[in-house]
């Protein structure tokens, strides 16, 4: 989908971005670019829609070289989100996300119809729509930024650390919201971040960079944990490596049980099952309940932080469904270790 | 001084054309000013080197009095109307073009990218981001240029025009005070006038720019 052919940039101060790049971003996944500041990964995603120009090599997006294409008619059809939104402070959310379509020349009407649909499937009221960029919270105008991104409806989005200035919590939710939106959508994203924790969470793919423009490995995530190429990659995933592996494995596939009845703690529920807490003769304890879709890593977190060793598992509406061991979750994580590490 | 009342009311024709006219002279001058001052802005704007230059020429042109002004000015368009709209166009220049230089410079350099990674062509970035962006600065310049011109116009006396600036070398001439003090207040009340209205003209074409959160 998008080709880098020996791409180089020299910046004319002298400093080398990139260094002869040859990468092949398949469609419809998710490629985070990582590295720590001045890597050359923004000067990479960048090249893509030629907000920069290489200096020599040629990138294809579609087959098309890029180069041989009209500038604004190529930005047209990919999709961007800026660091910090970069939204336009004298139009209304509604006209932000229309920028593209009216480019286009779509009409306003229509225009305008698609943008109210892409506010309600980045999950923002109709109501903001008519609102200016500096009324919204940071994280609804990165919202903003990324229904304006998808506005024409791109089959590549360039993202370029969208979710940076925001807090960890509303960063955690726009992540899952992108996660969800790509289910949805499978668009060929390029996602540039310096947040390893970031890059694991949402690549298919994951491209390390080191300074002076040079890609060192571009593999899977649970393949780059299990196996870095070197020791500059290894530092880069950080002291927990062998964590984050665990964070890529979702609970889903470990057996679940009842709860098990005559012991020192019980599990309390509400009349509608929901678990509240675990409560023994004299005290009590908060119970944080994990759906199928949360990673093996919260769940041994839970484990050990749980006074009978069981985590409380629940369904999407937060009803119990079972209880499952540490036990249970130990040997699963032995399964992660077997079939991706020791391999 | 008092007032003699039944001169105003025996001149109010007189009065109304001289008010128009005046308004008129300033009016012409503002606009003529922006014509010039916008393309040149963002010249000075875009090209660094020439910056400093036109800024510097506008503000060298500012000094020059301005009798002299018209009186450079006779050989070239005589004692008309013409004569009055160039010399006061000269004085908006310096506001006009600094506000305007400042304002496209206030436009943050991500919402500009921004403009252009969606696939915006420069030309039409300068229409519908840049310019609406200094909107608030380039107004504030209008304001001072419209206010200051209001002001000047009777300084055009000298080559028999100058609006409502006849009432007071009329007054002048004759030791008679009434004209005086009604082209005066007159002035004043097209100044003010003005300025509201610029202010309203603001706030309609900037929405953006009220309710803060």
């Amino acid at each position: 989908m998008i080709q880098f052919d020996a791409v180089h940039k020299l910046f004319p101060n002298g400093t080398t971005a990139v260094h002869d790049l040859s990468l092949a971003l398949p469609e419809g996944g998710v490629t985070v670019l990582v590295g720590s500041s001045g890597c050359g990964k923004t000067t990479t995603l960048r090249m893509i829609n030629r907000m920069v120009e290489p200096t020599s090599g040629t990138i294809r997006v579609g087959g098309k070289d890029v180069q041989e294409q009209d500038a604004a008619e190529l930005r047209r059809s990919i999709g961007y989100v800026i660091q910090q939104s970069g939204l336009f402070p004298h139009r209304t959310v509604l006209d932000n996300i229309a920028t593209v379509p009216l480019l286009l020349g779509w009409g306003r009407r229509k225009a305008r119809a698609r943008a109210a649909e892409l506010l309600e499937t980045v999950g923002l009221a109709p109501e903001a729509g008519r609102r200016y960029p500096h009324q919204l919270s940071g994280g609804q105008q990165q919202r903003v930024g990324v229904a304006r991104a998808l506005a024409a409806d791109p089959p590549v989005l360039l993202m370029d650390e969208p979710f940076g200035a925001v807090d960890p919590v509303v960063r955690t939710q726009l992540q899952d919201e992108l996660l969800r939106l790509q289910k949805e959508l499978s668009k060929t994203i390029v996602f540039v971040t310096h947040d390893i924790d970031e890059a694991v969470r949402l690549g298919d793919r994951i491209a390390i960079f080191r300074t002076g423009g040079h890609l060192i490995q571009c593999a899977e995530p649970a393949e780059l944990l299990a196996r870095p190429a070197d020791d500059f990659v290894a530092d880069f995933l950080g002291a927990e490596r062998g964590l984050k592996l665990l964070s890529l494995r979702t609970l889903a596939d470990v057996p679940q049980g009842a709860v098990p009845e005559g012991g020192t703690w019980t599990l309390v529920l509400d009349e509608a099952r929901k678990p509240l807490h675990w409560a023994s003769k004299d005290a009590e304890l908060p119970v944080r309940p994990l759906q199928d879709t949360d990673s093996l890593l919260s769940a041994l977190n839970e484990s050990v932080a749980s006074p009978t060793g069981l985590i409380a598992r629940v369904d999407a509406a937060g009803v119990l469904t079972g209880v499952s061991s540490r036990d249970d979750i130990h040997e699963h994580a032995n399964r992660a270790h077997t079939e991706v590490v020791a391999a | 001084m008092t007032i003699d009342w039944s001169w105003i009311s025996g001149h109010t024709d007189d009065l109304t054309t001289l008010t128009v006219s005046h308004l008129q002279a300033a009016l012409s001058a503002v606009l003529l000013g922006l014509l010039i001052s916008l393309p040149l802005a963002v010249v000075a704007h875009r090209v660094r080197p020439l910056r400093g230059f036109l800024l510097g020429l506008s503000n060298v042109l500012f000094t020059i009095p301005s009798i002299a002004v018209f009186v450079l000015l006779l050989p070239v368009s005589g004692l008309t109307r013409t004569t009055t709209v160039i010399g006061l166009t000269i004085y908006t220049l310096v506001v006009l073009l600094r506000n305007t230089v400042e304002g496209l410079d206030s436009v943050p350099t991500r919402t500009k990218e921004a403009a252009k990674a969606m696939g915006t062509r420069p030309l039409r970035t300068l229409l519908t981001v840049e310019f609406p962006l200094a909107l608030p600065v380039i107004m504030a310049g209008v304001r001072i240029a419209t206010v200051m011109s209001i002001s000047l116009v009777s300084v055009a006396t000298y080559i028999g025009d100058g609006g409502l600036g006849q009432l007071f070398t009329d007054g002048f001439q004759r030791n008679f005070p009434t004209p005086v003090i009604v082209g005066v207040v007159l002035t004043l009340l097209l100044a003010v006038v003005a300025d509201a209205l610029l202010v309203a003209v603001q706030y309609v074409l900037t929405p953006w720019t009220r309710r803060r959160a």
